[in-house]
This record gives structure tokens, C-alpha cells and sequence, in this order.
């Protein structure tokens, strides 16, 4: 039995030690992301996390000179992990809203967001309120899209999913009529196989959502330094960079 | 710990155990419908007529609910002949009656092997005393066998509508909002989730309170020819 408790204790201490790094004195910084919401943030094959987030989260630690992990969370329970304390931060293209204010202290935007509603190509969709009366609408649970539509079409019977993927999958199948989302999330998605026979309806209906890092109450000196990096990276033409990865314009 | 978030949900909460109950208790009774000639013909001798029910409990036993509700609801719909057909679509389409589909097939698994071992568990003196009396084998099934299989198979049934309460969780992962999902709901405006999933157990807690109690009630009932008689006067011999 000793012998066995002494190897296990030899183990931990050996993974502490590979953990911690050589030279990073700091705790490192846990960002806690949905992985789910492409192209924003993923997780491919191989389990590893990708997308526009998560390049900008490395940018911004490698700026403020911090090591960082990530933590993968489903999207509704992401503000409750981050109070529980899971993780620092959230960079998971979060909108900053004033509900979540209350719950929450946000850097400064670091995308800026707008919200368009995606439906098959072959239908006439008038997003109006009149032309919306009777709709099915699939939009992401706990999301200012889903918040969107409860408060600005009231006769339209609003479908809330997991994941933008899933209801991406009801979209294609023909459950839901119409998707309301991040437009640059429908963007990615329409420029997929699976996306092919949708197009984006009307105009943006919401616009100027600033996107922000979203970190718990009483952190000052923290969102303080982001927001610094967030300004450097900008500036030193990082930002653009990963931009252009992704999109031919500027999302900032 | 705020009691005001708990019971400012509790409206909510409510109407989503409302759909909650809805989806036990209709699967349950699908299930068992689905289940009695499952377990019938699991329980033959012979191999050619166990042999799909065989292979009908091992995949639904076998698999997790989820893979099962993703696989009827996202799965079933990538098919373009289920969604142009006018029969299948108009059901498949519905989240509601895919969550009700897949229940009742996942616990009509359970409920078919439950009812399997309690048919192999009627003791074969009762069986060899109706064929004897000159029942046929379809009249000994259906007057003495099966009978005698519900009663032994009950609390372990009981046991199983509990656990389908809580696997009925899952329907919220198909945009239905039953308890849970009009749970997370709540939780996505109020960002309480302590207070919220805390008033959501005691609810789930409350619904298997009732069915325990319920399910006692019926044992009860069906089981007073294995009580001990009440005693009578003095002099008179127990017949039993």
C-alpha cells in the first residue's frame, strides 16, 4: 500500500511540476469557451479547440505575457461556470448586454456583432413582424438572438437549441422556418455544403452588439489589462491578421 | 441562496413538469404495450422467435437515451424520404412526439425484460396445474402466466418509471421545454442556476414522492392473498 500511495504522490508531484511550467510564476489564466460556434470556436477532430476566439485569447495572453488554458463549457451554463469559479474569463463572442451586466463585468468589444435572420432560398421571407405572425424561429438558448425575437415578434413560436449547430440541423430539415443569429455565424455556415440552399433575409435587425471578454465581478485590474491588450493587438496589426483568417472584412 | 429567485420560477417550473408528466406517463403506457409480446416472445424456448426481440432489447439497452433521441430526432430527419413522406414527417417533425417515440422504445426495452424474468419466474407447478386443468397454451399465457408476471414484476417496473422520470430530462435537448429545459430557460434570464435547479429537483423530487407512494398503494392491493389473514374468532383454523 506505501508503496503504491508513494508513487501516486510522486506522479501528482511530477504532473504539478510539468503543469506549472518552468518560468511562470503567475497562476494560469483559465478561459473558459463553448466550443461549439463556428467559426468562432470549435473543436475539431482531434479535440483541440480553433477559431477567431480562441486566436484572440492566445494573442491577448501571449500580449499580457500569461500562460493560458482553456476550459470548454456548454453555452447556458457559461456565465454560472465562470461565477462559480471554473474559469477567469470568457471568450465565447459574448454579447454584452445589460442583464448579463449585472451578472458580470465586460472588457472592452473586441468584434462587433450583428443579428440577420437565415432562411431557405427558394422562400419569400418578410422578417417583419406581420410577415414573421405564425413563423417557427430556431435560435440558441440563452443567446440575444432568442432574446431578440421574445421580445420584438411576439406572435412567432421561438425554438431554443443547445447548440447553433443543432439548430442548424432543424434549419436543413425543415423543423424551423427561420434561424436568427450571430450574422457572421451565419455567414460561415452558408458558405458551407450544408448552407448551400439558405441566404440571409432582410436586413440585420439588430446591429452594433459589441462582443467583449466577460470576467467575475470585482476584477478591475484585470479587465484593465485585457483591455490594454486588446488595444495593442489592434494596434500592432495582430488583430487584422487573425481577422483576415477568417473574413475578407473587418469585424472589429 | 435567494428563496425570492426559487419561487419566482416556480410558475415556470411547473407548467414544464406539466409537459414533464405528459411525457412519462405516455411512454410508460407505450411501453408496456410494446413490451408484453416482447417479453412473451423473449421468453420462448425457441430460438427463431426470441431471436428480434433479443436484438431489440440489446440495442436499446445497450445505447445511451441520448444517442437514441439524437438518433430519432436529428438522424431520422436528415432523410429526405422521411421528410417528404406525408405520414412520417408530420410526427417525425414534432419534437414532442420524436421525445415520446424514443422513450417508449428505450423503456419498453427495460420493461420487456423486466417482464421477461418475472414471466420465467412463475413457478412451473402453476403452469403445469392449468395444462392439466386443459387450457390451451395462448389461454395459460394470457389467464395465468402473465397475471401472475405483472404482479412479480411490479416493483421492479416501479423502478423503472422512476428512472424514465429522470431520463426525461433529456426531451429538453430537443428544444421541448419539460422540467428541465424550462429549467435552463429560467436560468438563461436570471443567471441562478443554484436557486433554479435546486427548485426543479424538489419538483422531481415531489413527482417521484407520488409515484413511490402510488406504486406502494397498487402493490398493496395486489398482493393481499400473500398477507397473513386477519385473525378470527377463537377455533376457527386459518385456511390459508
Amino acid at each position: 500500500m506505501t508503496g503504491v500511495r508513494t508513487t501516486a504522490l510522486a506522479l501528482a508531484v511530477a504532473a504539478t511540476v510539468a503543469f506549472a511550467g518552468p518560468a511562470v510564476a503567475e497562476e494560469p489564466l483559465r478561459i473558459g469557451t463553448e466550443g461549439a460556434y463556428p467559426p468562432f470556436n470549435m473543436v475539431d477532430e482531434n479535440g483541440d479547440l480553433h477559431g477567431f476566439d480562441i486566436d484572440i485569447a492566445n494573442a491577448l495572453c501571449a500580449e499580457m505575457e500569461r500562460e493560458c488554458t482553456f476550459v470548454i463549457q456548454d453555452w447556458d451554463g457559461i456565465i454560472p461556470g465562470l461565477l462559480a469559479g471554473k474559469y477567469d474569463a470568457i471568450v465565447a463572442s459574448m454579447s454584452v448586454t445589460e442583464e448579463r451586466k449585472q451578472a458580470v463585468d465586460f472588457t472592452n468589444k473586441y468584434w462587433t456583432n450583428k443579428l440577420q435572420f437565415i432562411a431557405p432560398t427558394d422562400v419569400d421571407l418578410d422578417i417583419s413582424p406581420e410577415g414573421m405572425a405564425g413563423k417557427t424561429v430556431g435560435a440558441q438558448r440563452a443567446t440575444i438572438s432568442a432574446q431578440w425575437v421574445e421580445e420584438n415578434l411576439p406572435g412567432v413560436e421561438i425554438k431554443l437549441y443547445d447548440t447553433q449547430e443543432n439548430a442548424y440541423l432543424d434549419l436543413a430539415s425543415g423543423r424551423i422556418d427561420a434561424i436568427i443569429a450571430d450574422m457572421l455565424v451565419n455567414y460561415e455556415w452558408l458558405q458551407s455544403d450544408a448552407g448551400a440552399d439558405f441566404e440571409f433575409k432582410g436586413e440585420p435587425v439588430f446591429e452594433n452588439d459589441l462582443i467583449a471578454i466577460a470576467l467575475r465581478k470585482g476584477n478591475a485590474d484585470l479587465v484593465e489589462e485585457i483591455n490594454a491588450a486588446i488595444d495593442a493587438i489592434v494596434e500592432d496589426g495582430t488583430y487584422a491578421e487573425i481577422n483576415a483568417k477568417y473574413f475578407p472584412f473587418s469585424i472589429y | 441562496m435567494n428563496i425570492d429567485v426559487m419561487m419566482a420560477a416556480l410558475p415556470k417550473l411547473l407548467e414544464g413538469a406539466g409537459l414533464t408528466l405528459q411525457l412519462l406517463f405516455i411512454s410508460g403506457f407505450f411501453g408496456v404495450l410494446l413490451a408484453v409480446p416482447l417479453a412473451v416472445a423473449r421468453a420462448s424456448q425457441s430460438l427463431a422467435v426470441k431471436a428480434l426481440p433479443f436484438a431489440y432489447i440489446f440495442f436499446f439497452r445497450g445505447t445511451p437515451l441520448l444517442v437514441q433521441l439524437f438518433l430519432v430526432y436529428y438522424g431520422l430527419s436528415q432523410f429526405a424520404f422521411v421528410r417528404e413522406s406525408p405520414i412520417l414527417w408530420p410526427v417525425l417533425s414534432e419534437p414532442y412526439w420524436c421525445a415520446i417515440i424514443t422513450f417508449s422504445l428505450h423503456t419498453g426495452a427495460y420493461i420487456a425484460e423486466i417482464l421477461r424474468g418475472a414471466i420465467q419466474a412463475v413457478p412451473a407447478g402453476e403452469v403445469e396445474a392449468a395444462r392439466a386443468l386443459g387450457m390451451t397454451r395462448a389461454g395459460t399465457m394470457g389467464r395465468i402466466v402473465l397475471p401472475r408476471a405483472a404482479r412479480i414484476a411490479l416493483p421492479a417496473y416501479g423502478n423503472e418509471l422512476i428512472l424514465m422520470l429522470k431520463g426525461s430530462a433529456l426531451a429538453s435537448t430537443i428544444t421541448l421545454l419539460d422540467l428541465t429545459g424550462m429549467a435552463r430557460t429560467v436560468i438563461a434570464r436570471n443567471y441562478m442556476p443554484l436557486e433554479t435547479f435546486l427548485m426543479a429537483g424538489i419538483i422531481y423530487m415531489a413527482i417521484t414522492f407520488v409515484l413511490v407512494r402510488a406504486l406502494r398503494f397498487i402493490e398493496h392491493r395486489v398482493s393481499a392473498h400473500m398477507r397473513a389473514r386477519p385473525t378470527g374468532p377463537v377455533g376457527v383454523e386459518p385456511t390459508a
